[in-house]
């Protein structure tokens, strides 16, 4: 199962690259695939283990997630700039 | 006739306004005089009549008038500097209320009305701009619904365009972060009302578009009077929307009264807090559609699983006379478990609240088919993938077998193929 590790870890990887919509996305091609029946065993292992992964990774996602505030800034010259800005 | 007054009157810098019938006056002087007593007695008026003639002077800006009615009529002029000040479109056959002074144009000799400032009769100034640049915008198909773009369903970058005073802010941020706070929100602060007002929420709109790659953009303030508002019935506005290639929010105050951003908007928000709650969707609702497509993975190895223990019964079927009873009945017992808690597992799912679910992840990570392998089952992998069959792989043929904690390299030695519930020996090596 050592290949199988591999994948898994590029997996991982990749859904933290994904936006929460995309993962989503994802997620719901695999309930899809898996629903089908018609992958075998060997594959729909990695899908529900990659299905797991993406289910936990939304839900932390949403759970531990910040409001992230931002202000526009006018420069000289007329471009404007964002600087941060602290969520009371 | 008395020449010393003829004198006196030509050389008076300021004309007398009582002149003796003897005078004999330039044309010049006769105007001045009149024009003098005019302006004196009549500072200000204010005239109610209609429109006609109406002409606006390219490029001065100046516009000319006559103002009528019934039984009389006058010349009006509007300097341009008072004209910018009218808010709605003047046009023949209005029903007005000129506010100016009264004078003559010397050149022509003419009596006119020098207008100030202009309402309308029946009815608000605004309101009448408002109807009038209603009207324009929708003729221009600014209202269009194929125009209309719809908004994202997760927006990770939100625009909003709004004064960084007021209650408005403050609402958004807040529904916001009680909302979906896996966003962030890029507040463009603006003057929402006054002077420039417009100006300012237009070009911060253009910017947005130019610069930032925001997903969607809220414009709005709070409630207010219709002149408070003004600034979200202008044209510059209502253009900016319009031409903004990211979906626009049109959240302004009061709940009744629709602004032209409004109408232009893609969506139209009745008030900011408004906006706030259908820009984002609810983390809360989100959450358990994930949890559902959970439910679909595990509903669906669960049917796995009990495909699997159907071939597994076969299999302890076939080889009960080989095989201690115990055996058989430990693995018939590990697959009803397995299925058991399968079905516990997702029970608690649709019961359980979200918190709880990283739990819930890890049992049923544990039960996942490889979970099986773990307990002692394996797979056959042969050149062509995984071995299903025997047909699939002949004598001799190299294979893996997997097992939970590593692979085994293999070679066929022998085949025994089930045909019609005895097993037949094929070639034995």
């Amino acid at each position: 199962m050592s290949k199988s590790k591999v994948q898994l870890a590029g997996n991982e990887k990749a859904k933290d690259d994904l936006s929460f919509e995309q993962a989503l996305k994802r997620l719901e091609e695999i309930v899809e695939t898996l629903e089908a029946g018609n992958s075998p065993l060997e594959e729909s292992v990695k899908l529900y283990e990659e299905g797991m992964a993406l289910a936990k990774s939304c839900m932390t996602r949403l759970n531990e997630a910040k409001l992230k505030l931002k202000k526009i800034q006018k420069k000289s010259g007329g471009d404007i700039e964002e600087i941060d800005l602290e969520v009371q | 006739m008395s020449y010393e007054l003829f004198e006196n009157i030509r050389g008076a810098e300021e004309p007398q306004s009582s002149v003796s019938e003897e005078r004999i006056l330039k044309v010049k002087d006769l105007l001045r005089l009149s024009k003098s007593v005019l302006e004196r007695n009549f500072p200000e008026v204010i005239v109610e009549g209609e429109i006609s003639n109406f002409k606006k002077h390219v490029p001065s800006g100046h516009l000319y008038f006559t103002l009528k009615d019934d039984e009389a009529q006058v010349r009006v002029v509007m300097w341009r500097s008072d004209a910018a000040q009218v808010r709605f479109d003047l046009g023949d056959g209005m029903k007005i209320l000129v506010k100016g002074k009264i004078s003559i144009y010397e050149p022509r000799g003419d009596f006119q009305l020098y207008a100030l400032s202009i309402l309308p009769v029946g009815q608000g100034a605004l309101q009448l701009a408002f109807d009038q640049l209603k009207k324009k915008l929708e003729d221009e198909g600014l209202f269009s619904e194929d125009h209309k773009k719809p908004l994202p369903e997760f927006p990770e970058r939100i625009g909003v365009v709004t004064s960084l005073e007021g209650a408005a802010i403050r609402d958004i941020i807040s529904i916001i972060n009680r909302r979906f706070p896996l966003v962030e929100l890029v507040i463009y602060p603006v003057k929402v009302q006054g002077d420039g007002a417009a100006e300012e929420i237009a070009e911060a709109i253009v910017n947005l578009n130019r610069v930032s790659n925001t997903d969607v953009i809220i414009v709005g303030r709070g409630g207010g009077s219709l002149e408070d508002l003004w600034a979200f019935n202008e044209e510059v506005v209502a253009r900016a929307i319009y031409d903004s290639r990211i979906p626009v929010i049109s959240a302004v105050g009061h709940q009744v009264d629709f602004t032209i951003a409004d109408f232009v908007a893609d969506v139209r928000a009745a008030t900011p807090s408004a906006a706030a709650e259908l820009v984002v969707p609810d983390k809360f609702k989100v959450l358990y559609s994930v949890q559902s497509l959970l439910r679909g993975i595990t509903k669906s190895v669960e049917q796995r699983l009990h495909e699997l223990s159907l071939e597994l019964d076969k299999l302890t079927h076939h080889y009960a006379l080989r095989q201690p009873a115990s055996l058989v009945d430990q693995r018939s017992q590990f697959v009803d478990d397995l299925t058991r808690r399968m079905q516990a597992e997702t029970e608690h799912f649709i019961k359980g609240r979200y918190e709880k679910l990283a739990s819930v992840i890890s049992h049923l990570t544990a039960l996942s088919p490889q979970a099986v392998l773990k307990r002692g089952y394996a797979f056959v992998e042969g050149s062509r993938g995984v071995i299903g069959s025997v047909k699939k792989i002949e004598v001799g043929e190299n294979a893996k077998i997997h097992l939970h904690d590593g692979t085994l390299d293999s070679q066929i030695t022998g085949k025994y193929e089930q045909v019609e519930g005895s097993a037949r020996r094929e070639r034995e090596g």
